[in-house]
């Protein structure tokens, strides 16, 4: 069999001197849809930001594998060149960029890490648009500068089109905190949908077990306490939405 | 090659950040060092000036010595030994060439190093006409024919001086007098050379006329004349471009541009100025000390000014709009990048003496390393200027915890019908701005100057096509280094 996708191994991580994540294991094989649920403060958000290695969270103890090579050595834009692709609950506004040419930089970049040609311009923009129709985004988005003054759903449209682009062997949708927009999840559960298959793989972190009625999981694990408390299929998931999370943390 | 790439290569090609720092072996007739009546007299003499002019620069040096040099400015520099410069340099040259073939060949090496092809039939295929300005002295200006057909002057102000007499004696100076300032009166003491434009009435200029100012000779100080003249219902597109070689030694720059605007006509001047900013720990570099000014005289006369300033050590330039036409425009658009250790202190003013007159600024400046930049500027109304308009917009753009930046707007309002706007911003780059572009594979690098164009886009849309993608990539050269 081959090398699983994910493989997280007794990882611990730390922010701000503040243990978040003990003792953490997870392990993701090509095709399957894993959810990671958690009482809202448990601190899932830290695992996908651990992963995706946003500067401020340290790693204290653990390994994480991915496709083989060691995450946790990797540069954030090597991380996300070779497959690892974090849907954000809030993505930041970046004035004067048009969507457009931020998306171009993207695409290069990894076609360059994986030795590729370059797309120009022209080839570029046609896949783009390509893409955009499927997901129902307007010409006119591409032109905007990327997230500025963008409602919920156009947020959530415009990541949903980055990773179509990208095309991620591993996507990570982070919903952890309350306050689900549903027809941004919408949105996103289509584009996620349309882009698995037998080799791609993606984590799902959220609160709400509504969630995944858009996007049916393999696996479902309860997250507290900085690990994996329990897993199960997606029935998992269910008796969390009839009986909530306290059966699981240690306060209650 | 994607833009980055090219970049790279240029920086790896001259093995360092600033790629124009080469020096060219000519020999050169210099004066002797330092200030003096004589000194002048020398000029004038080499430059076989007529007595007028000889007259307004002894002058302008009897009152310059009558002045003192500013300190209002937010800028921290080692006194320049006005008595320790050379204020003339020319590359020798047996006679005056007459065409491109007779120009010295190690000088149209030197344009061709600095990609300003001076041979016409390279030029872009006629685009743009170029004066190239070596030192004190200009070495060749082309595609003079082809504009002299629409009745278009485009030549050195030497030879303005020497073949339209009339038209320089009305102009010279009357925008910036030589009473102005420290440095305006400098120049006009021993400017040596520089362009000068005329646009006839009623006369579309065909092409973009380019200066190109290149110090070369150590220890010099370059002081060139721009004059620019737009009649009636005309309009020109001017563009100008500076590099200097890499030397520990500051040198001084001191310039004037003056451009007139007559009744219905619009001139567009742009700049991509990139002196030698000194190296990484301050040493060396262009004191750039220059006035810049234009006058709208005529009524619906347009001004604009763009300008786009990675280069020099210290910089002092506050290009300026005098609106007195009635319905008159005045433009400016500016992108001010500092880095390491250098130091900006520029803005513009607009002044509105005419009815219905109406000023846009857009300013907007990048600070990095350990550099220091202050946007100044003074939007000034006279009590007859009904109804003038002003909108003015300061951004700046902190990149890491040790540059600064300031903005000292100052606004004399003399009436009653005056709408004047002012917004500034200051932001900086941030972790989760990074954090997002890295998080798509974009390199930190490719990032920062990501952000950054899309800071300087409503200045950069201004430029003439040729001359943004020449701007962006000094932006991108200019940011090396500043994060990480």
């Amino acid at each position: 069999m081959a090398d699983p996708l994910l493989k997280i191994e007794d990882l611990c991580a730390q922010v701000a001197g503040k243990e978040i994540i003990k003792n953490f294991n997870l392990t993701i094989n090509e095709g399957e849809v894993h959810a990671v649920m958690g009482p809202n403060g448990a601190g899932k958000s830290t695992l996908s930001h651990v992963l995706t290695g946003k500067p401020g969270y340290e790693v204290t103890s653990g390994h994480v594998w991915f496709k083989g090579k060691d995450l946790l050595k990797m540069s954030v834009e090597d991380r996300a060149r070779e497959g690892l692709f974090l849907i954000m609950q809030y993505p930041v506004e970046i004035p004067g960029v048009p969507v457009t040419s931020f998306l171009k930089h993207a695409v290069n970049a990894q076609r360059q890490y994986n030795n590729e040609p370059e797309l120009d311009t022209m080839e570029f923009i046609k896949l783009l648009r390509e893409e955009a129709k499927k997901l129902g985004i307007d010409a006119e988005m591409l032109k905007r500068p990327v997230n500025v003054g963008f409602s919920g759903g156009e947020k959530k449209r415009l990541e949903a089109l980055q990773m179509t682009i990208l095309k991620p062997s591993l996507a990570i949708l982070d919903e952890a905190d309350s306050g689900l927009d549903i027809d941004a999840i919408k949105v996103v559960s289509n584009g996620v949908n349309a882009l698995m298959n037998e080799h791609r793989a993606l984590l799902i972190i959220t609160h709400y077990q509504k969630l995944l009625t858009y996007i049916k999981p393999d696996f479902v694990h309860v997250f507290a306490d900085g690990h994996i408390v329990k897993s199960g299929n997606s029935s998992l998931s269910e008796e969390i939405e009839q009986n909530g999370y306290a059966a699981y943390t240690k306060e209650q | 090659m994607s833009d980055k790439a090219e970049i790279k290569q240029i920086i790896d090609e001259s093995g360092d950040k600033y790629k124009y720092g080469f020096v060219t072996d000519i020999d050169s007739d210099t004066a002797p060092k330092g200030l003096s009546a004589d000194i002048i007299r020398l000029i004038s003499a080499k430059k076989g000036e007529p007595d007028w002019l000889l007259e307004r620069r002894l002058k302008a040096f009897e009152f310059w010595q009558t002045m003192t040099e500013p300190t209002w400015a937010k800028l921290a520099y080692d006194k320049v030994d006005y008595q320790d410069l050379y204020y003339y340099s020319a590359p020798k040259q047996k006679v005056a060439p007459k065409s491109l073939d007779e120009v010295n060949p190690e000088l149209l090496k030197t344009y061709d190093k600095l990609g300003i092809p001076l041979k016409e039939q390279e030029v872009l295929a006629g685009v743009v006409a170029v004066d190239a300005v070596f030192d004190s002295v200009s070495v060749a200006t082309t595609y003079r024919a082809k504009l002299a057909e629409k009745g278009v002057i485009f030549c050195s102000i030497s030879e303005a001086i020497r073949e339209h007499p009339d038209l320089v004696k009305q102009y010279l100076g009357s925008v910036v007098p030589y009473t102005d300032n420290f440095f305006a009166c400098l120049n006009s003491a021993v400017f040596t050379d520089g362009s000068f434009v005329y646009i006839p009435k009623g006369v579309r200029c065909p092409m973009e006329l380019s200066t190109y100012f290149r110090i070369n000779a150590k220890n010099t100080g370059q002081f060139e004349r721009t004059l620019i003249i737009a009649d009636d219902d005309s309009y020109v597109s001017y563009l100008e471009g500076c590099t200097a070689p890499q030397r520990d030694e500051n040198q001084l720059h001191a310039a004037i541009v003056e451009i007139v605007v007559l009744n219905n006509a619009e001139v567009k001047y742009s700049t991509v100025q990139n002196w030698y900013p000194g190296d990484k720990d301050g040493k060396g570099g262009v004191y750039n000390f220059v006035t810049k000014r234009a006058a709208c005289r005529g009524i619906n006369s347009k001004v604009s000014w763009t300008q786009v300033e990675t280069g020099s050590a210290v910089t002092w330039k506050y290009p300026s709009c005098v609106l007195q036409g009635d319905n008159s425009v005045g433009e400016f658009y500016s992108v001010a990048l500092t880095n390491n250790h250098q130091q900006a202190d520029t803005g513009t003013k607009m002044i509105h003496i005419g009815k219905n007159t109406s000023s846009r600024i857009i300013s907007k400046g990048i600070s990095a390393g350990f550099s220091n930049q202050t946007y100044r500027g003074l939007v000034r109304i006279a009590p007859n200027a009904s109804n003038a308009r002003n909108y003015s917009q300061c951004d700046s753009l902190l990149i890491g915890s040790t540059c600064g930046s300031h903005t000292v707007p100052y606004v004399e309002n003399r009436s009653k019908t005056a709408q004047l706007e002012h917004e500034a911003t200051t932001s900086k780059i941030s972790d989760e701005q990074l954090f997002y572009c890295r998080s798509r594979g974009i390199s930190e690098e490719d990032a920062v100057s990501l952000i950054v164009s899309g800071f300087c886009k409503e200045v950069m849309q201004q430029l003439p096509m040729e001359f943004a993608i020449e701007a962006a990539k000094l932006i991108n050269i200019s940011l090396e280094g500043s994060v990480g």
